[in-house]
């Protein structure tokens, strides 16, 4: 029980806490893979204790084998390596069947995100009608409960992969190629998704956040997503403005509704809005995104953000800014 | 090990220089790879201006220059590879090959060749085109940007240089090609064809 308790790992990214229709199939597979090769297991040791045991009690009582040992032990030998064989026939075949179920996309799919892997952030595009003809975040992704969503997925730089434990299987992302895959939560939470592939420096710190939640909830957030960023009304979020349009920051990152529109880094049109900054690293409150900001390669070394050197009153306005853009 | 060497004592010998040779020729390649990624004070931008020149006005000084410390290094070269293209000088010198900005794989310098001239050239900007990057690109960045562009001609040691570019590389001496004769002597573009 305590063995099962740590393979079940943190409940918002398990195989064994499945949310959605794909996640239900891999997950009984799971067990199923599980409950066998225990089985097997126990059968084996079995086995070889037992025998362990009869040979020693042969041994001490001075018995002989018996005269057909020869032909029995050859028939033991037969049985085992034909059950193995069978058993590893019923894992391929349950394999294949389960990952031919999963792989077709619902002909009604009514949300597509177009998901691109970078160096070591997760880049997403909502296709969608607002002006942009796109809604565009990062390393966040909201789904309403209940409905299939259809992800293209690309790669920038080098081969990273999708996996979103408790919703379905792995997807690898490989630059200039698309791949799709699909899956839906039935419940809603805030699942944890980890790039798979290991992809340089900071793979570890390479998340991404699924949330599922109610309809209402989830067009309610798109709305925020397609409106250009908030324009600051006070003055020291004003200045936080200048400071990122004139420096360091606009030069790769993008904030739709101002002259910011690099897409080396990710969009912050709406940064307030997200709950963790650098791909899941961190909470996103002002005193991380601080440290984040002046000393990026501490937190993440070899993140591709680099160091930024500002005066006191000018980071403070930076954050007040960076806040404002709920 | 002890039977292989038992045979003979030449045997034995000249896999222990080997051995040792082979050990030795892998440490090199340490600081190759080295990778500077948090430079100390981590957020501040260093020395401010550099010094192109030994000559200088009042009390003699320190006349050392500013040096790159990412000269000799892979990482840092690769790094300005990505960099050159994030922040679009691609747009004007193509990849090394030149278009609206003058080309870098060849050997005309108009503003110097030296590490701290190519620094100085990036963050002043230059007449007729060359935007100033001061203040949008960190020191830290410009110095491998500055280590890259050097090996687009050759001026940094090639084993600094990647071996996977997908840039021009028609020029002996430019990046993965090893260097067969001088920059000085490789072709150059007629007069009336130079940017």
């Amino acid at each position: 029980m305590l063995l099962l308790q740590t393979l079940r790992g943190a409940p918002n990214q398990s195989v064994l806490e499945s949310s959605g229709p794909l996640a239900d199939r891999v997950e009984s597979l799971w067990w199923f893979a599980f409950a066998t090769a225990s089985i097997v297991y126990l059968a084996t040791m079995g086995g070889l204790w037992w025998a362990a045991a009869r040979a020693r009690r042969r041994e001490r009582q001075g018995e002989e084998l018996p005269p057909d040992g020869e032909r029995r032990m050859t028939r033991g030998v037969t049985i085992a390596v034909s059950a193995t064989v069978v058993i590893l026939l019923v894992f391929l075949i349950t394999d294949l069947t389960v990952g031919r179920t999963l792989d077709p996309v619902p002909r009604k799919h009514p949300i597509t995100v177009e998901l691109t892997g970078k160096q070591w952030w997760w880049d997403v595009q909502y296709a969608d009608t607002s002006a942009q003809g796109r809604v565009q975040t990062a390393n966040e992704i909201h789904i309403p409960v209940g409905q299939p969503v259809l992800f293209l997925l690309n790669a920038s730089d080098v081969i990273h992969s999708m996996w979103v434990p408790n919703l379905a299987g792995k997807k690898d992302l490989i630059p200039g190629y698309t791949q799709s895959m699909w899956f839906q939560a039935d419940t809603a939470g805030d699942y944890r998704a980890q790039c798979a592939e290991f992809c340089g420096l900071q793979h570890a710190k390479m998340a991404l956040h699924v949330i599922a939640e109610p309809q209402a909830k989830y067009e309610k957030w798109i709305d925020e997503q397609r409106k250009p960023a908030h324009t600051p009304t006070d003055s020291v979020a004003d200045r936080g403005r200048e400071v990122f349009l004139t420096g360091q920051c606009a030069m790769c990152h993008s904030i739709t509704g101002t002259s910011a529109a690099s897409h080396n880094g990710p969009d912050l049109t709406h940064l307030a809005s997200r709950r963790t900054i650098a791909a899941g690293t961190l909470p996103n409150t002002r005193g991380a995104l601080a440290g984040w900001i002046v000393d990026p390669q501490q937190v993440k070394p070899g993140t591709h953000m680099p160091p930024n050197q500002l005066a006191p009153q000018d980071l403070d306005a930076l954050l007040t800014y960076l806040q404002s853009l709920k | 090990m002890r039977r292989v060497f038992r045979g003979s004592g030449v045997l034995r010998a000249s896999a222990l220089i080997a051995i040792t040779c082979t050990s030795l020729a892998s440490l090199t390649s340490c600081k190759r790879e080295t990778r500077r990624l948090r430079e100390s004070p981590p957020s501040a931008t260093p020395g401010g201006a550099v010094r192109v020149s030994s000559l200088q006005p009042g009390v003699a000084q320190d006349t050392t220059h500013a040096r790159n410390l990412y000269e000799g290094n892979a990482y840092a070269v690769s790094e300005g590879q990505r960099l050159f293209n994030w922040y679009n000088c691609s747009g004007c010198h193509a990849n090394g090959g030149g278009g609206m900005g003058p080309p870098l794989i060849d050997d005309e310098w108009i503003y110097g060749a030296g590490p701290e001239q190519i620094y100085t050239t990036i963050v002043q900007g230059r007449p007729n085109g060359m935007p100033s990057f001061a203040g949008k690109v960190p020191a830290q960045q410009v110095w491998q940007l500055v280590a890259y562009v050097r090996s687009l001609s050759g001026l940094n040691p090639a084993s600094t240089r990647s071996a996977r570019t997908e840039h021009m590389m028609y020029y002996p001496g430019s990046q993965a090609l090893p260097m067969e004769t001088s920059p000085k002597q490789a072709f150059r573009p007629p007069a009336s064809e130079m940017p």
